[in-house]
């Protein structure tokens, strides 16, 4: 609170809602291309959308019917308007498999995604700065080195591996730890206190989110790494510990606060793939998100929601993205908002 | 060390022994490439001496896999054979040449001195040799089933990696997938590397509002997560390698298109570049050949960079059963087969898991060692 209206004060604060109100404007077409690309890729497929998904034996005047009531006997850009007007208002459908609206299906399964996502995201960058900023202060020291090839090894790794190593793990050697590897909720969830609910999805939550966030945390580490050592060698730093402040001070406050600052631009850079990730972990971990409903859509043709989805999985990161730039544009000082 | 010293100690170390066993002279010297020479002479004649029923097998019965492992594989002995006996073959001249100071034998002598990058580089070529030896090394037939007696077994002394749910050898799958990866990374990030070279060159050279457009079209693409997209086309589509390899590049041209346009921004108003111009150059050749060859550096670390994530999408894909389809083995739908039983036969996704980490890695080793040895500013 108090940052923000420093930065309003500073700014004369239209500057600011300006600049806001520009990096939303710009979203839009953005949202309007990933609509574009969808509605591309389902009329891209061999044949029409009606025989993709029914029955051959269907008498052709009831295909007819059934081309009307989809809409899909009117010329392209009629169906492309229809698709963008329909999509853009939240109107994704009906699911063929879930006999819902889309709408209501996405709907129950977002916020496990938006959880998952979440506590990744605090691993990542959590994990990631501590870790980076640990081996630059350790330069040319053990402690160093064996983390550079740590965090090298995990940069590496396949997210869903590494999902069922851990899963092998806590299921075996680990097993006294009591680690849930599966879904997101106990069968006695229903019957738990409220303290006692939280308390079980947080443990649900451990394993899903150390498959979804390690590979990227070690990327931050990777990246905070050669920012810390850039900035130690700055001359404020030199200044600071010239003063006399203790290296406690000169390093929290002094190094670790500016080599923070171009890590918040990686947020929009690993959102994609956060996202992408979440997809494949939550169907490692049956996790009730949006990927795993995604997935389940595509084994059983429902395109509806397989569009809805990869729509709303496209709009989390140009919404993600506007949010690393505006934080960008809090925590540095210097950025302009032009 | 004086210059003549030095010259001398880089080459010419070949003796009579050398014949039979290339680099002994070099490895006596303490030099390293003898030791490599020989290292690669004496495995790859063990390999022969140990698999020489398979080879005969081959020579007998050849398919195109077989020919192509059987031509790998005496190119490769007859390049470890040149190696050790270099000596009897540069010319000093030559070597003179290479212990010079121009661009490239810094950076390749930065490279070398860059000891991540070396291992990286080491390890990538024994990926690479396994996947193209793997006819020769291979121990069975990947899709040789045992359902009586072969099913799940544990790691052995028989089948190194154990038995998958089928009775097939797990080594041999494994060996077979790593030529599937790499081939689809390397296609993949081909297409990616030359769509992104010409977006990012059109966009940086023609400017105005082709740039704007361009760009934005870069901006849609980077917001939608890759795995998204793969699952959303294959989907639609039927999933196939020649599928996989395509949205694989279509997904995959966006960072190095940025890459490219910054750079051509860069030198576009140079004044070689509009003497160039004034010779009278089309764009063609002004981009081609005064341009383009400046953005080669920046260009291959991405494309190391990129085989590595476009494995990993792979790898994504087919674990979701929505990329390479069994019975042809890829790392990714080895690993989602043992997914299912990985408390019984943990083996089955442990093993194809480890041999991805250890290819990206190596990918990841060589791409930092290359940025850092490209690097014109770097300093040591």
């Amino acid at each position: 609170m108090g940052v923000c209206n420093r930065m309003v004060a500073r700014s004369g604060g239209p500057t600011l809602i300006r600049y806001i109100g520009r990096r939303v404007l710009q979203a839009i077409p953005l949202l309007i291309g990933i609509v574009t690309l969808i509605f591309l890729i389902l009329h891209l497929a061999p044949g029409d959308p009606t025989a993709i998904w029914f029955n051959p034996g269907i008498p052709p005047e009831v295909l007819d019917r059934m081309r009307a009531n989809m809409g899909v006997d009117q010329p392209l850009h009629v169906q492309y308007v229809r698709w963008v007007k329909a999509f853009l208002s939240g109107d994704f459908g009906y699911s063929y498999t879930h006999f819902r609206p889309v709408r209501d299906v996405i709907g129950d399964a977002l916020p496990s995604t938006l959880l998952l996502s979440g506590t990744s995201l605090l691993v990542i960058f959590g994990v990631g700065c501590v870790v980076g900023s640990l081996q630059a202060l350790r330069q040319y020291r053990l402690t160093d080195s064996l983390l550079t090839f740590v965090t090298l090894f995990l940069y590496s790794m396949p997210g869903f591996w590494l999902g069922l190593m851990l899963i092998l793990v806590a299921s075996t050697s680990l097993s006294w730890l009591g680690l849930p590897v599966f879904g997101m909720t106990s069968v006695d969830h229903s019957l738990l206190g409220p303290l006692g609910k939280i308390a079980d999805v947080a443990q649900h939550l451990v394993l899903p989110t150390i498959a979804l966030g390690l590979a990227s945390a070690a990327g931050v580490a990777r990246y905070m790494r050669g920012e810390m050592l850039e900035v130690i060698e700055q001359d404020y730093i030199r200044t600071a510990r010239a003063k006399g402040l203790p290296e406690r001070t000169v390093i929290l406050k002094h190094a670790l606060r500016n080599a923070l600052i171009p890590v918040v631009s990686l947020l929009g850079l690993y959102l994609p793939m956060l996202f992408g990730g979440a997809l494949v972990i939550e169907v490692v971990f049956s996790w009730p998100g949006m990927g795993r409903l995604m997935y389940d859509g595509i084994l059983t043709r429902d395109y509806p929601l397989v569009m809805a989805a990869s729509f709303l999985f496209g709009a989390l990161v140009v919404v993600g993205s506007l949010i690393a730039d505006l934080l960008y544009a809090l925590v540095d000082p210097r950025v302009r908002y032009e | 060390m004086s210059r003549r010293a030095q010259l001398e100690s880089q080459g010419g170390q070949t003796g009579p022994l050398d014949i039979v066993l290339p680099g002994i002279s070099a490895l006596l010297a303490g030099r390293l490439y003898g030791f490599l020479a020989l290292g690669s002479w004496i495995t790859l004649l063990g390999i022969a001496w140990i698999r020489r029923a398979r080879i005969v097998d081959l020579l007998a019965q050849p398919g195109w896999d077989g020919i192509l492992a059987l031509v790998s594989f005496v190119v490769l002995l007859a390049a470890a054979w040149l190696a050790g006996n270099r000596g009897r073959f540069r010319p000093a001249a030559s070597q003179e040449a290479e212990a010079g100071r121009s661009p490239a034998a810094l950076a390749s002598r930065r490279f070398r001195r860059h000891h991540q990058a070396v291992l990286g580089l080491a390890l990538l070529s024994a990926v690479t040799v396994v996947a193209v030896l793997t006819p020769i090394l291979a121990p069975f037939d990947p899709d040789a089933m045992n359902l009586s007696t072969g099913r799940l077994l544990a790691p052995s002394a028989k089948n190194w990696m154990g038995t998958d749910e089928l009775g097939r050898d797990l080594l041999s799958r494994v060996l077979y997938g790593a030529r599937i990866s790499l081939i689809i990374g390397f296609l993949a990030v081909s297409i990616a590397i030359t769509l992104g070279t010409a977006i990012g060159a059109v966009a940086g050279y023609a400017g105005g509002w082709v740039d704007a457009i361009l760009m934005r079209i870069v901006d849609l693409f980077l917001s939608f997560p890759r795995l998204v997209l793969l699952i959303t086309v294959v989907a639609v589509f039927q999933p196939s390698i020649p599928l996989i390899v395509i949205v694989l590049g279509l997904t995959g041209w966006m960072g190095v298109s940025r890459l490219v346009r910054g750079q051509v921004l860069s030198v576009r108003e140079r004044e070689y570049v509009q003497a160039a111009h004034a010779l009278g150059y089309g764009p063609g050749r002004v981009l081609g050949r005064h341009i383009l060859p400046n953005v080669l550096t920046p260009v291959i670390v991405a494309a190391t960079l990129g085989i590595g994530n476009a494995i990993l999408a792979e790898a994504a894909l087919s674990f979701l059963g929505l990329g390479v389809q069994p019975p042809t083995a890829s790392w990714g739908n080895i690993i989602q087969s043992g997914g299912d039983r990985i408390l019984d036969a943990w083996w089955i996704s442990t093993f194809p898991g480890l041999a991805i980490v250890l290819t990206v890695m190596s990918f990841n080793l060589v791409g930092d060692g290359l940025r850092d040895a490209l690097d014109p500013r770097h300093v040591e």
